[in-house]
């Protein structure tokens, strides 16, 4: 994987609900290249966390083709199965398993997937938690663990399969305002470190910080992209106009 | 007042009577065993039909869209048994047990001659539908969002029901399935309706003989809640034991 190499390319992308009668994707058309952090932003509900999930068809498009490494994954003959191990997610809620200990959190499917030894495989965790700070937390459960503390395992859970792109899905939102600070250090470190992000967020000082490219959604679509300090400069359109200023 | 428990020497003779003549406590104890070989079959049996049923039941729920989008024979055959299985419940949520026990006996296995096994085929049917639902909504209760972590790292939905849901939906439903188990335990006292000798009937019989009203079934009922309150007792054990492993 050469940088600049499209990675991610949507084409058309819509997702109806009920009949069409609600259009949370109305046609999006987007490449993601390696390297790059994408910063998704947008008022509630203009379908940013539809787009960001059917980059690894959480959510099946009603049109449109979602392509990964070249492979356009939307197919039904393809086993999607094996280009989500290469797709890492994060999610609001953290969505830790809660009948597994930390280590085994990270280390599940790394051995049943990629069937790394559990020596291996506990290894790579151990290497993770000691980056995140964590390696005196591998044999507590999810329920021992703050929210920062959670949502940076839930981080490095992804990492441990070796994903060539990480989505992160408004991944500080659920956190009391003191942990924000430490998921962005990781998501910051993570970005220089060279991985290829797509970040759904309202943390502005994130995109300006590490962004490479900012979309601007609005009503299932991408109405504005540009380069963050351009777009928080001087946003082109009245919508992102309109939006910044609510909430900069 | 000849059947008041408090007088003690009418107690003696009344239990001399009942259970020690004609070795009656035999009875007793056929019956006991009945009862529990019948409720142990049938619960094997209703774990058995509801691991299958709840199966179906919710991955249909969740795949549904996938298979319907993906279109082929797997959707037809998905739905299909979907809609045999919710013909099951709805059956044999809404009929009573013993008219399901005659039914079984009278109708379906008219030519066995020993009502035994097809009381534990009756019951295993009729518990399999609540062991059923009981598993569903386990498997409900094991939030969203750990199901989409798991397909998001790459598992199929198998395993994501195989290492994240099930083991935790198996301990949320512990409760519940420990309660039906003892419902299925005290249910099965209906079995004498076809003529088989369970715990009751044999409590029954013995009354019939002596004309004791007292002592044959109050010695019943005492088995039947000595059963329930050990059931409960090793339940409780089990569930402490599994919340352990968690913290
Ligand atoms: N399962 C669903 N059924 C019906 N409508 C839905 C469903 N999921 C999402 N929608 C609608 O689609 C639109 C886009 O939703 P989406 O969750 O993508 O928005 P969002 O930009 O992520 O919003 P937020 O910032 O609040 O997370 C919304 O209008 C939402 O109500
Ligand atoms: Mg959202």
């Amino acid at each position: 994987m050469n940088a600049n190499d499209v990675l991610l390319k949507v084409v058309g992308l819509k997702k109806y609900y009920k009949d069409g009668a609600v259009k949370a994707l109305d046609g999006v058309d987007c490449e993601i290249h390696a390297g790059e952090v994408v910063v998704i932003i947008g008022p509630s509900g203009c379908g940013k966390s539809t787009f960001l999930r059917s980059l690894n068809l959480l959510e099946l498009p009603t049109a449109g083709e979602i392509y990964f490494e070249g492979d356009k994954i939307n197919d039904p003959r393809i086993d999607i199965n094996l280009h989500r191990q290469k797709i890492g997610m994060v999610f609001q809620q953290f969505n830790l398993f809660n009948n597994l200990d930390i280590l085994s959190n990270i280390t599940l499917a790394p051995m049943k997937l990629l069937k790394q030894s559990r020596a291996e495989a506990e290894k790579n965790a151990m290497e993770l938690l000691e980056r995140i700070g964590l390696p005196d937390k591998a044999r507590n459960y999810p329920s021992q663990l703050s929210g920062g503390q959670k949502q940076r395992i839930a981080i490095v859970r992804a990492l441990a399969m070796k994903p060539d792109v990480m989505l992160f899905d408004e991944p500080t939102s659920a956190l009391d305002p003191e942990m924000v600070g430490e998921v962005l250090d990781v998501m910051k470190e993570l970005a220089r470190s060279g991985m290829t992000m797509v970040v759904v967020t309202h943390e502005m000082g994130f995109a300006r910080e590490v962004g490479s490219r900012v979309l601007f959604m609005e009503g299932g679509r991408i109405v504005e992209e540009n380069e963050p300090n351009t777009f928080f400069a001087s946003p082109a359109t009245q919508r992102a106009q309109d939006f910044l200023s609510k909430v900069l | 007042m000849n059947h008041l428990l408090l007088d003690v020497g009418n107690f003696s003779e009344q239990f001399k009577l009942n259970f020690i003549d004609d070795e009656r406590w035999k009875w007793i104890v056929q019956g006991l065993l009945v009862t529990l070989e019948i409720t142990a079959v049938a619960l094997v049996i209703g774990i058995a039909i509801g691991i299958v049923v709840s199966a179906v039941r919710s991955s249909y729920d969740k795949n549904k869209e996938t298979m319907k989008a993906r279109g082929g024979v797997g959707y037809a055959l998905l739905s299909g048994a979907n809609s045999v299985c919710r013909l099951y419940l709805t059956i044999i949520r809404g009929t009573p047990t013993v008219v399901q026990l005659l039914i079984f006996y009278f109708i379906i296995f008219s030519g066995w001659r020993n009502g035994v096994p097809v009381a534990m085929i009756s019951f295993g049917i009729n518990s399999g539908a609540y062991v059923a639902e009981i598993f569903r909504s386990g498997i409900m209760s094991v939030d969203e969002g750990q199901f989409e972590a798991s397909r998001s790292l790459g598992f199929g939905y198998l395993s994501t029901m195989r290492y994240v849901v099930v083991p935790q939906a198996f301990k949320a439903v512990l409760p519940a399935l420990g309660n039906e188990f003892i419902v299925l335990l005290k249910e099965t006292s209906i079995a004498g309706y076809v003529g088989i000798m369970d715990l009751t009937k044999a409590g029954d019989l013995i009354r019939g003989r002596t004309f004791s009203k007292l002592m044959p079934l109050i010695a019943v009922a005492l088995i039947y809640l000595t059963l329930v309150m050990v059931l409960t007792w090793a339940l409780g054990l089990l569930e402490r034991r599994l919340r352990k492993n968690e913290r």
